[in-house]
């Protein structure tokens, strides 16, 4: 059992969780990912690493509660217990092989959207670390969504923006990195992560900026250690497993329209098992799926 | 009935089979097991030990079943065996004790296989527990992975009294045995869990939720955590796909993901929270055993199931038994015939699979007559879910990250074949690892070499 130190809500249904897991505290990099059960009956769910301190054996994780098992997650308190917390899993950032005097050559723009702002966090932090600078551009529906702003700010130069234009720049990731490109910052290097549709959006525009873009893909998974063969997806048309060769490739070379449509392969029976929990006895019909 | 035909095993009824998860093979009950067992000889010689890669003294446990003596019958296989409920059920015995026996010369050969089962099961229904180590040795071992190969070198090196700890990388312990072999040929909590608390009431500590390689290297388990020797038992866990066109459409899986789903997250049941796919037309690429273990899964989730194999009948890599109980079951055979493409509709889901006759050559190098394309004779089977069975090949996470330990060409853990000794000092290797995908009891036999080779490397260390 791996217990849970602390559980915090950031923003509506998006919450942070800080976990006793010694061994994926002490071997884990930015950009790799863990798993967990919340339970002897739960689905693994792989998630990303937020933040980690390797004395205390801690690994922090942000979750967005979208199913059954991350409202079940989302239920949790401090002092709860998960029942497995399994990592780290998928390859380190590529940034961590590169010499430190090569990355401070190089301007470095992650791009954050959503709940995908918390894997950046690893990333710029651990740069920090090394005294190399970074800009981050975090992109959210609306001010209320944007998560771990303090904590950004002492680690980058950071920018927000909104697609609704209630804080920091208006409009999109991509709107907002096409005009800090065209103020002058001319970035040699690219990160996004964030959903899908977003990753695809951000790669088409550096592809046309000529930045290159690493993007970390989230597809779905079973046991994260390569033996299933679910995460598939076509990088450079060649098969990769996101789990075991990933979870970051090249941009401009993975195939998203197939990726996203991968995504939806259980979603009417995920929408199902979420209808039935949250309507538990009461649960007549609704779903699609029941008489 | 005279001697030379075999008691005949119950089973479940076919067709009522067909749509529930429950186990096939009710087994034998005491009346229909000491009766078997009268017809074991005793050969002074016998032959049947050599056939069992775990050398199991069968004539020995055979004689105390005569007896009614289960207890006695269960610790004479359990010096050679720690998971004989599990081997028992499928251990390809007609090639291994019972294609030695004598009495299949004229006849049928003994039903060693029941019997082990019927012992095994007997004696955890009575309560009554492997012996362990009188002495501790006071050295550590770890054992990578809790399939067959880790679990029988660590209930070997525990009754040897050594401090073993198994690692495993999934939430539970039991590898092959638990995410693969499903339900209704193995039984997971009656059967497998409790085979696993025997080993563990030797002592064997178990920590799960451990990826080698990943959470901590093998150099940090010696250097670090002070174990003297590792055992690596990590499985073939990578599942292998054609690369033809298609592939990726929603609907293919690898059978390990069909049946990980199932079996692992028992994903059968209505009420787990692990969905998976219940297809109207399956197609099943392959002849393996794992092959007809994702068929019989899928027939048993609703599905009219077609296995698509490129050889014919008798070239089927799976047991007879196995094919014989999907036939049953109405599994429907596409011999002679393979995948070339698979066409998805307008939303990205399977609808087709074009396949292409095969007529077989000359034998390759396996001694398999390997199968030619017949030029122009495709057709097409329409199906909702394809289910790719083609082997499996080892993970390479372990060798990545373990220097100084040598792999062939197929990713396998070069290991010598009687101490299961690697290329680096210490680390021992075997089971599917080191051979590629194969059978529960060879993995056993490389486990049981292993823990020998590791007592011997410890004790002149």
């Amino acid at each position: 059992m791996f217990k849970i130190l602390e559980a915090n809500e950031l923003t509506t249904n998006i919450f942070q969780m800080i976990v006793e897991a010694p061994r994926v505290a002490s071997a884990c990099l930015p950009g790799q990912f863990l798993i967990i059960r919340v339970d002897e009956e739960g689905e693994r769910i792989p998630l990303t690493i937020c933040d980690y301190d390797r004395e205390k054996g801690t690994v922090e994780i942000v979750v967005q509660a979208i199913g059954a098992e991350t409202y079940k997650l989302k239920s949790l308190k401090a002092g709860d217990s998960l029942a497995d917390v399994v990592g780290p899993l998928g390859k380190p950032s590529d940034l961590c092989e590169e010499s430190i005097d090569e990355l401070k050559k190089k301007k470095i723009v992650f791009i954050a959207g959503g709940v995908g702002t918390a894997p950046v966090y690893p990333q710029a932090k651990w740069l920090k670390e090394q005294g190399v600078d970074c800009d981050v551009i975090i992109g959210a529906k609306t001010k209320d969504l944007v998560i771990l702003e303090d904590r950004f700010k002492k680690v980058c130069n950071l920018h927000i923006t909104t697609d609704d234009g209630s804080y920091g720049r208006n409009g999109m990731v991509t709107k907002a990195l096409q005009d800090l490109w065209d103020e002058g910052n001319k970035y040699d290097h690219c990160v996004a992560i964030g959903p899908m549709i977003m990753m695809k959006f951000v790669c088409k525009l550096t592809e046309e900026l000529g930045i290159p873009t690493i993007v970390s893909m989230n597809p779905i998974m079973v046991d994260g250690t390569g033996m299933c063969g679910a995460c598939r997806l076509t990088v450079d048309g060649q098969v990769k497993f996101a789990c075991v060769d990933g979870p970051e490739f090249d941009g401009h070379k993975v195939d998203f329209d197939q990726a996203m449509n991968r995504m939806k392969l259980y979603k009417t029976e995920e929408g199902r098992l979420y209808l039935k929990a949250q309507e538990g006895d009461t649960h007549h019909g609704g779903c699609g799926n029941c008489n | 009935m005279d001697g030379f035909v075999r008691v005949p095993v119950r089973e479940q009824d076919a067709k009522e089979r067909a749509t529930n998860f429950k186990e096939v093979c009710l087994g034998y009950n005491k009346e229909e097991a000491e009766k078997e067992a009268l017809r074991c000889l005793n050969c002074p010689n016998p032959k049947c030990v050599q056939g069992c890669p775990v050398s199991i003294n069968i004539p020995a446990f055979i004689e105390q079943v005569k007896k009614g003596n289960v207890e006695g019958a269960y610790q004479e296989i359990s010096k050679a065996s720690a998971l004989p409920a599990v081997c028992g059920r499928v251990c390809p015995q007609e090639s291994q004790c019972e294609g030695q026996c004598v009495r299949g010369i004229k006849g049928d050969a003994v039903s060693i296989g029941k019997l082990e089962r019927y012992v095994a099961d007997t004696a955890r229904e009575m309560g009554i527990k492997p012996e362990g180590a009188k002495e501790k040795k006071g050295k550590k071992v770890a054992v990578i992975g809790s399939g067959p190969s880790g679990l029988t070198c660590a209930g070997d090196l525990a009754k040897m009294g050594y401090d073993v700890t198994i690692f495993e990388a999934l939430h539970e312990a039991g590898g092959v045995l638990v995410y693969g072999i499903p339900e209704f040929r193995l039984p997971k909590d009656a059967v497998v869990k409790k085979e696993i608390e025997n080993v563990k009431s030797l002592g064997v500590k178990l920590e799960t939720d451990v990826v080698i390689g990943k959470s901590v290297t093998i150099d940090e388990l010696m250097e670090k955590e002070g174990f003297e020797a590792v055992f690596i038992g990590s499985g073939a866990g990578l599942p292998r796909f054609m690369n033809i066109p298609g592939e990726q459409s929603m609907g293919v899986f690898s059978a390990n993901e069909y049946l990980t789903r199932s079996n692992l997250m028992k994903a059968f049941d209505e009420n787990s929270r692990t969905p998976i796919m219940k297809a109207k037309k399956c197609v099943i690429v392959g002849g393996g055993n794992v092959a007809m273990d994702a068929a019989r899964t899928a027939l048993r989730l609703g599905a009219e199931v077609h296995v698509v194999y490129r050889r014919g009948e008798e070239e089927l890599p799976a047991r007879k038994e196995e094919v014989h109980h999907a036939k049953e079951e109405g599994i429907i055979f596409d011999l002679l015939c393979n995948p070339v493409e698979i066409h998805a509709d307008e939303n990205g889901w399977v609808k087709s699979i074009t396949c292409i006759r095969m007529e077989l050559g000359e034998p390759d190098e396996s001694g398999r007559r390997s199968p030619v394309e017949v030029p122009g004779s495709e057709f097409d089977i329409e199906c909702d879910a394809v289910i790719m069975s083609l082997g499996t090949s080892p993970n390479p996470l372990i060798s990545s990250t373990t220097a100084g330990l040598d792999v062939n060409r197929r990713q396998c853990i070069v290991a010598q074949e009687e101490t299961g000794a690697t290329s680096k000092p210490g680390v021992f290797a075997g089971g599917d690892a080191v051979t590629g995908a194969a059978t529960v009891i060879l993995a056993m036999g490389a486990g049981k070499a292993a823990a020998k080779g590791i007592d011997e490397y410890l004790q002149n260390k």
